[in-house]
């Protein structure tokens, strides 16, 4: 009988092993893959800073990477999404190129807030600048205001969305900083892809991020700093 | 007396009928309970989901365990991995028999994370 017995404990505990095993690494990379179920913190201002200087003409790698982190379609028609785009601009007088990526400046005080009728435009406590989609009704007026060109309606249905960005029509959207891979720890795309590093993302007031030790020895830019909006993405180089 | 027993059991039939099975054909996926029992959670799943949506959208609190991903990852299908693809889905057969409108699947994915990851890599 207690042969009998034995047998089944020993029976019991390597199943029940085997069973930890097997689910053990799902578990643990399901609870790490997620971010914490606390609210983002006030101290914390995400922002970039994009070193010109490294920018190379005719690359366009954080466009791509954008485009495939967040699903859209690379278009470039006026009703193409798009995120983040390109720019070459020229100094006519010395003829000096510069080439640098421009997105949504993620604002301290965002025209794109103060204007949306239904406060689906919002600044979230860590400074992204986001559109709440269940609240959007597709005025645009937020594109209107916007001084940067950032933002672009919906205008076709969408299908096969990443699970971690929602995208639907008749819905305004712009560059979130990639806020789905934020909240897990992670860079944003465009931030990771850029083959020269030029672009410099952290928080701005931790005094002893990268971003914010460069900010204090390198100069740096605002676009459009006469509106006085304090954009979170600064531009060295301009 | 036999009149009476077999009226008792017309009587019994349907209403243990009733409590074994769904009037539709409902494809549950990997099925099991993590937030609150089955018929909780037919009742109040709609407020559950609406409550974590702001919670996570507007102050970034992602509470894994009542997110839609969270939902999506075990109650879609076995078979195509989707909560909405076919009649007998995990949301289109209850929201179809009960005539309400599901529209979170017109900008969420309904699809498995896991298996559009697989299908979307490099």
């Amino acid at each position: 009988m207690s042969e009998v017995n034995n047998q089944r404990r020993a029976f019991l505990k390597t199943s029940l092993g085997a069973a930890a095993v097997a689910i053990a690494p799902g578990m643990l990379l399901f609870d790490m893959a997620h971010g914490s179920t606390e609210p983002v913190s006030g101290k914390v201002r995400w922002g970039m800073l994009i070193d010109t200087n490294q920018c190379k003409p005719g690359c366009d790698e954080c466009v791509t990477a954008c485009n495939t982190e967040n699903g859209l379609s690379g278009g470039k028609l006026p009703t193409d999404s798009q995120w983040i785009r390109k720019i070459e601009i020229k100094d006519i007088s010395t003829g000096r190129q510069t080439s640098l990526p421009m997105m949504c400046q993620h604002c301290e005080h965002p025209p794109c807030v103060d204007v949306c009728p239904t406060a689906a435009s919002f600044k979230r406590a860590d400074g992204i600048v986001l559109v709440d989609r269940h609240r959007c009704i597709g005025c645009r007026y937020c594109m209107m205001a916007c001084p940067y060109k950032a933002r672009s309606f919906v205008h076709e249905p969408i299908h096969d969305q990443n699970p971690d960005v929602p995208r639907g029509k008749g819905t305004v959207e712009g560059c979130s900083m990639c806020v789905h891979r934020i909240d897990e720890g992670l860079q944003p795309a465009c931030a990771t892809s850029c083959p020269n590093k030029a672009i410099l993302f952290g928080d701005l007031n931790d005094p002893t991020s990268p971003i914010a030790q460069k900010l204090r020895v390198v100069a740096s830019t605002q676009v459009r700093a006469d509106l006085k909006l304090n954009t979170g993405i600064r531009y060295q180089g301009l | 007396m036999r009149l009476i027993a077999l009226l008792l059991l017309f009587w019994c039939i349907p209403s243990v009928w009733a409590t074994q099975s769904t009037p539709y054909k409902l494809d549950i996926g990997r099925g099991g309970q993590c937030v609150k029992d089955p018929q909780w959670m037919r009742k109040n799943h709609m407020q559950l989901l609406k409550h974590q949506r702001d919670e996570a959208v507007r102050k970034g609190a992602r509470d894994n365990k009542i997110s839609l991903k969270t939902c999506v990852e075990c109650h879609a299908s076995l078979k195509d991995n989707s909560v909405i693809a076919r009649d007998d889905s995990f949301c289109v057969a209850c929201h179809r028999y009960e005539a309400v409108k599901l529209d979170c699947f017109e900008c969420h994915s309904g699809v498995r994370k896991s298996y559009w990851l697989k299908r979307n890599a490099k």
